[in-house]
């Protein structure tokens, strides 16, 4: 008789498992996305489900930044080129194709669709919908295939130069755009004028407003889960093992016979395409303008940012941080909430300090290598704390002096990316995961501690590295 | 041929504006090899600095608006701003930079941009400069010296061109034939090895600092005089000069000096051709597709040697 074990090796091999494997995460996209547009929504006001859609498309763009600077240790500072390709992309194809299949260029909205809501009685799905879901996967394939474009001359180089092209390229698909007609067309020129110019027709520098509004807290949470798992697999896969070691040491990845140009543009390409995503679904945005200032660089360093923020390599840090840096510039024009933060971060600062504490010195040298530092944790925590705290502190002190935080807010925001990376210079997570158990071993060691362990061994180890991680 | 000469001037003036910025960035790189995107901001500031230091004299001389100041209000304007700007630049290096000498090359970077976001916003700060654009007063009367043909050449141009040149022959001398220069080289070569041959590293890479960010404020004082007035400093147009600055570093050949000003000048010369010639709308292309090309074809730049990464 089989084991249970055996039965589901069986079963993850077979025709079956393989839909399976292919299949499950598309059902929990789905079932979160309904939840947060039909549960969620309805109970937050619209200033809240506005942030929740812009720190959703944020963890798209970091996550996908991921692969390429975080897995393949490359360095892209176009990524919002990507973005913007693929939200002009997918807009045109939505406005100008509701022109062709509708007779106008207004969104159709069904009940899963719409930043706030779609009207009572709206029908399941609409043909605006479909029309809407493949723009996006349009938006990102066109971004894709500039992927190719970009990435493979480009990726040949070593070091700084990638960075510099793909400025390059980002500053290139700004001007470009910039030179786009700014008059959008109606129905009658659409008739009018030759079919090639018609989708060309994108707002110049004034930007393309009229992108039919579908995108709701469905659609990019669903995203949202397709992007986080296929990352992890990436992560998890023999490409992605191909990418890592690319990262570690190139020279060494050549030598043991990975072929080095050709999977740092697959990344790169990968990457491209859910930016491309991402792109589509801020075009798609109500109240969201798309402009050429969105292909600039300096759209691409918040989304650097993050990825440095959250920790090289790590997929859930990224998301993290994306969603810090995107809640965090708005937290500080309300100072009274800002300032409740301390309830959240004093105990956070003590239970860091207690397992610090704990978790005593890293073992020996081999615990460092592998990782397992029991320090990761606390050290994680310390840190929130400390932000929280000195968030809240700076917040009493600008309310005790009447002075405005939200106007110095982007001067906070600088600040404290300067002192995160030079007091933590391998971000939030380091290269870990937060599902890591690695992690959590200092909680273990809290709960059920092991007596002895940590002093036995720790005798070599009085000068090991102060910085945890490996990043 | 009249155009021809009006565009090489044209090219000629904005090039040498592009070299002088290009130097600092380049310096930067070639001894701690990585973009210093702060670099930009320094322009910003020394522009602003100039025009703050400018309208002050000009308010304590009591002079009318429009009126010329005196010839010596100038230089004095540019030194006040090159020595500000150096200061700022040592205390930036010494702060944000220093601490991160060994950590990644990633993470300076960052805090590269943070240091810029930080100068940016500051700057912007109603009792900063404020987020509206001011008009500078007139520091260089605005007359034709002489013509050739068509071709008009004001006092402008020639203070611009001067300025710019007086300061890369000085650059020049002091890398390739002081002492202070061969130590730059030094680092530039090899940071450990420089270290070990007993000089000063931290030393040279704060002059190095201290020079670029001066170099900075002056092509801020030149960019602030060509125009009546200056830009507020968040304002996407220093963003485009700090970048186009970057690219003459790069198609140069980044870390070597000459190739800096050689690349400040092809950039201008091609972006104000291509204005001329081609298309005006699509200045910006050049410089960039200018860059992607030159870097795919001789990835070390124009007057970059090729470096063969050894195991």
């Amino acid at each position: 008789m089989a084991s249970l074990q055996d039965r589901a090796a069986h079963f993850k091999s077979s025709p079956a498992g393989g839909v399976w494997r292919a299949l499950w995460p598309l059902a929990v996209a789905l079932i979160l996305g309904v939840v947060m547009q039909l549960l969620v929504r309805p109970n937050i006001d619209a200033y809240s489900s506005a942030q929740i859609l812009n720190i959703g498309i944020a963890i798209i763009l970091a996550v996908s930044l991921t692969i390429v600077n975080g897995f393949t240790g490359q360095f892209s500072i176009g990524h919002a080129g990507f973005l913007a390709i693929g939200g002009y992309v997918a807009g045109s194809l939505a406005f100008y194709g509701s022109f062709a299949i509708f007779g106008s260029g207004a969104a159709k909205l069904g009940i899963l669709s719409g930043l706030y809501g779609a009207p009572a009685g709206a029908p399941l799905i609409t043909g605006g919908e479909v029309l809407f879901f493949i723009s996006l996967l349009a938006g990102g394939l066109v971004a894709a295939l500039l992927g190719v474009a970009v990435g493979l001359p480009s990726l040949r180089l070593r070091g700084d130069y990638l960075a510099i092209v793909t400025l390059g390229f980002g500053e290139i698909v700004r001007v470009l755009i910039q030179q786009t007609p700014q008059v959008l067309m109606t129905k009658q020129d659409i008739a009018e004028s030759p079919a090639w110019k018609v989708p060309l027709s994108v707002g110049g520098s004034l930007g393309f407003g009229n992108v039919p509004k579908y995108t709701s807290l469905f659609w990019v949470y669903a995203a949202v889960v397709v992007t986080l798992i296929f990352a992890y697999r990436l992560k998890q896969s023999s490409t992605g093992r191909a990418l890592l070691s690319i990262r570690e040491d190139e020279i060494a990845a050549e030598a043991m016979g990975i072929r080095t140009t050709y999977y740092k543009v697959w990344g790169f390409v990968i990457a491209a395409f859910f930016a491309g995503i991402a792109g589509g679904l801020y075009a798609h945005t109500l109240g969201i303008s798309l402009s050429p200032v969105d292909a600039g660089f300096q759209k691409s360093f918040d989304i650097i940012i993050m990825v440095v923020l959250g920790g090289l390599g790590s997929i859930s840090g990224a998301a993290i941080a994306a969603a810090i840096v995107t809640y965090l510039p708005e937290l500080l024009r309300t100072p009274d909430t800002l300032q409740k933060f301390a309830i959240v971060g004093v105990p956070l600062l003590i239970a860091g300090f207690a397992m610090l504490a704990m978790a005593g010195r890293p073992d020996n040298e081999v615990d460092l290598k592998s990782g397992r530092d029991r320090r990761a944790l606390p050290r994680v925590i310390i840190t929130l704390g400390i932000v929280t705290v000195g968030l809240s502190v700076l917040a009493f002190i600008a309310k005790r002096f009447g002075i405005n935080l939200g106007e110095y807010r982007l001067i906070i925001y600088a600040l404290a990316l300067v002192i995160m990376m030079i007091t933590r210079p391998q971000g939030l997570l380091g290269v870990r995961e937060v599902w890591d158990r690695s992690l959590y071993r200092p909680l273990r060691d809290f709960f059920a501690p092991r007596i002895g362990t940590s002093s036995q061994s720790s005798t070599g180890s009085s000068a090991g590295p102060s910085a945890g991680g490996t990043a | 041929m009249d155009t021809l000469l009006q565009t090489l001037k044209d090219g000629l003036t904005i090039g040498s504006l592009y070299a002088l910025i290009a130097l600092g960035y380049t310096m930067v790189y070639g001894i701690l090899k990585f973009i210093n995107f702060a670099h930009s901001d320094i322009v910003v500031l020394g522009a602003w600095l100039s025009l703050v230091i400018a309208t002050a004299i000009v308010k304590a001389l009591g002079l009318e608006s429009g009126q010329t100041a005196p010839w010596w209000v100038g230089p004095f304007v540019l030194a006040c701003a090159m020595l500000a700007c150096g200061i700022i630049g040592f205390t930036i290096e010494r702060l944000a930079y220093r601490p991160l000498r060994n950590a990644p090359k990633l993470n300076v970077l960052i805090t590269a941009i943070g240091v810029s976001l930080f100068l940016q916003n500051t700057g912007q700060l109603q009792f900063m400069f404020g987020t509206r654009p001011q008009p500078i007063p007139t520091l260089l009367s605005d007359k034709v010296l002489f013509a050739i043909g068509n071709m008009q050449v004001r006092l402008l141009d020639l203070v611009v061109i001067g300025t710019a040149l007086v300061l890369m022959i000085a650059l020049e001398w002091l890398v390739f034939h002081t002492k202070l220069g061969r130590a730059m080289r030094a680092v530039s070569f090899d940071v450990r090895t420089a270290g070990l041959m007993g000089i000063n590293v931290d030393r040279v890479i704060s002059i190095t600092f201290v020079i670029g960010s001066s170099l900075a404020a002056a092509g801020g004082f030149l960019w602030a005089v060509s125009f009546t007035s200056i830009k507020q400093p968040a304002d996407t147009s220093w963003v485009l000069l700090g970048l186009k600055a970057f690219v003459a570093a790069v198609v140069g050949g980044i870390g070597n000096v000459r190739g800096a000003m050689f690349g400040g000048l092809a950039i201008g010369l091609l972006e104000v051709f291509g204005q001329q010639y081609i298309n005006p709308a699509l200045k910006d292309v050049y410089v960039f597709a200018a860059l992607i090309l030159v870097l795919l074809v001789k990835p070390g730049g124009i007057l970059g040697k090729a470096t063969v990464e050894k195991v």
